[in-house]
């Protein structure tokens, strides 16, 4: 697993990807915080951390969307599932380097923190509670997005299945407005990530929510693994 | 060292493997014979634990590789068919994560040293991998399955793309590798597998067609009722005389291939017979002599089709590999066969 974890660090920082997906991720979240909190004279940073939520979400496909397509396409995956390692830690080898290319990204939250902090000091529980949310939210969308890899051997294929599916995220909430039916919107409900992602960034630390993230990378990695499996007994 | 028993693989309708049992003993050199689309590559990748077989089992020195993966996987170094290399890194940062992957448990650098020596890489070490050719490649390619010593080495079609230089090198170097290692080597090149292996199976749309040592098998094929000659005199003369030869069945006019009346006929005579002491008897009795007799090139395509010509009981019974292709080879030619 950790052959797999550091190859793909290396891949990430020896390709641009990482490089400019940090950089984006700090120029977009900086904008926010420069916006809703410098300019604002204010030092809540929950307009910075739910506006993180936008950004994730357009941001993670681009990380993920190479993970286990480019093996594919290159049948390099025959060297990573004939070797004596399980399906379970290639997987997790991969899903690790993405995730922690991803916590260099919000790394930056904790940047705008100490900035607050020269003016006022803020509520540090507060500050981990947001910047906790925001890891499970990527946790989260980079386990889907490994999923969604795994289903293509191309890349765009890949990358445009995370937007469509971070999207519908996005998007799935205004529709429990709409529906009539109780089920549906209880189903709505269930599966937004915004309503969860919220309470968050509201301050409210809910053993729920990080309970629902953390079940959506387990299964999304469970997913993962059983389209391996799958492909070899197709 | 390697079990495998009634191997199927399906892909849809069409049967990839089809029922193939053979094993391998510790520190041979087995060939694996058959032309593109034979499933070779199929089984490979099944006994490696790459795809899943339909049905079967392969185990690896008594591992089964489906119940017991890691284990038995530890024991193969695999080169599959296009070696799964990863483009964006140096030689070295691929063989120290191949390395690192499957948990080679000796001393690093002498090891790596070692391998990079054995396989002639070492000066393309620093080089990225996608800047190199493909006989340096598929050199990696094998680095990489030699990496731990496994016991059981698989090369799928190494040879494949090389210069001829290379391709000699490379066999020299499964010959060695064949004193300590395993080796199971595919091929769709008979005189490779002859050169290399000391027992071949041959392979054909998914059914196992022999199973013998390579010497066995082209005596088997042997075609000395297949001739080519050159004779210098008169076309239809010798033409006339040739067919004239007892149990000849078919002579063909090849063309003029030397100035001053020298031609070329292909013949054909029935199974079994030799007709090549008649032929220059009364050759040598008309003063027209023989400047060039030989086999006629049997390709791979004429082994499938002598292999699998109408031998029903062998699709019967795929697994017996007491020689079946002697009894069909013996019946194989008669009309030439449609290869089913």
């Amino acid at each position: 697993m950790f052959a797999i974890f550091r190859r793909e660090l290396r891949n990430y920082f020896s390709s641009p990807i990482a490089y400019i997906y940090i950089a984006v991720y700090y120029a977009l979240s900086s904008f926010y915080f420069f916006g809703t909190t410098l300019v604002a004279n204010s030092t809540n940073l929950s307009y910075v951390f739910s506006s993180l939520f936008t950004i994730s979400i357009f941001m993670i496909p681009i990380l993920t969307m190479r993970l286990l397509s480019e093996d594919k396409k290159y049948k390099t995956d025959q060297a990573l599932l004939t070797a004596p390692v399980s399906l379970l830690s290639v997987v997790m080898g991969k899903y690790l380097a993405a995730l922690l290319v991803y916590l260099i990204g919000i790394g930056i939250t904790l940047v705008f923190a100490v900035i607050v902090a020269f003016f006022t000091p803020p509520d540090w529980a507060v500050v981990f509670g947001h910047f906790l949310g925001t890891l499970l939210l990527g946790a989260a969308l980079i386990a889907v997005g490994t999923f969604i890899s795994s289903l293509t051997e191309n890349q765009v294929v890949a990358a445009v299945g995370g937007f469509v599916v971070g999207f519908a995220l996005m998007l799935v909430d205004s529709l429990s407005s709409i529906v009539q039916s109780p089920l549906l919107q209880g189903i709505i409900n269930g599966v937004s990530f915004t309503a969860r992602y919220q309470s968050f960034t509201v301050g409210v630390l809910d053993l729920a929510d990080v309970l629902f993230f953390l079940s959506v990378c387990v299964a999304f990695i469970f997913f993962t693994v059983r389209v391996f499996e799958k492909r070899r007994w197709s | 060292m390697l079990e495998v028993k009634n191997l199927t693989k399906t892909y849809g309708e069409k049967r990839a493997v089809d029922n193939i049992s053979f094993s391998v003993s510790r520190g041979e050199i087995l060939g694996f014979l058959g032309p593109n689309g034979a499933g070779k590559s199929t089984t490979m990748n099944i006994i490696t634990g790459y795809l899943s077989s339909t049905s079967g089992a392969v185990t690896v020195d008594g591992l089964d590789i489906l119940s017991e993966p890691v284990k038995a996987k530890q024991k193969i170094g695999y080169l599959p068919e296009h070696p799964p290399l990863y483009l964006d890194m140096t030689v070295k940062e691929y063989l120290d994560f191949m390395f690192d992957l499957k948990k080679v448990r000796v001393p690093k650098k002498a090891h790596l040293e070692e391998i990079c020596e054995l396989v002639k890489i070492t000066d393309v070490y620093k080089r990225l991998i996608k800047n190199l050719s493909k006989g340096y490649r598929q050199r990696v390619g094998l680095a990489q399955a030699l990496l731990g010593s496994p016991d059981l080495l698989i090369l799928d079609e190494p040879t494949v793309g090389l210069d001829p230089k290379q391709i000699i090198e490379i066999r020299s170097l499964i010959k060695q590798l064949g004193e300590k290692h395993t080796v199971i080597l595919s091929s769709h090149i008979l005189p490779e597998v002859q050169a290399v292996c000391e027992r071949v199976i041959v392979i054909n749309r998914g059914v196992l067609v022999a199973d013998d040592t390579p010497d066995n098998l082209s005596h088997a094929m042997s075609t000395d009722h297949k001739l080519t000659v050159r004779i210098a005199g008169p076309e239809d003369g010798v033409y006339s005389l040739l067919s004239g030869l007892p149990a000849m069945l078919r002579v063909d006019k090849l063309g003029e291939r030397e100035q001053g009346g020298v031609f070329e006929y292909s013949l054909e005579a029935e199974q079994d017979a030799d007709v090549r002491r008649e032929m220059f008897k009364r050759l040598s009795e008309r003063n027209w002599p023989i400047l060039a007799l030989r086999s006629s090139e049997l390709s791979l395509e004429d082994i499938f089709l002598s292999l699998t010509a109408d031998d029903a009981p062998l699709h019967a019974e795929p697994s017996s590999t007491d020689r079946p292709e002697e009894a069909s080879a013996a019946e194989a030619q008669e009309d030439g066969g449609d290869g089913e």
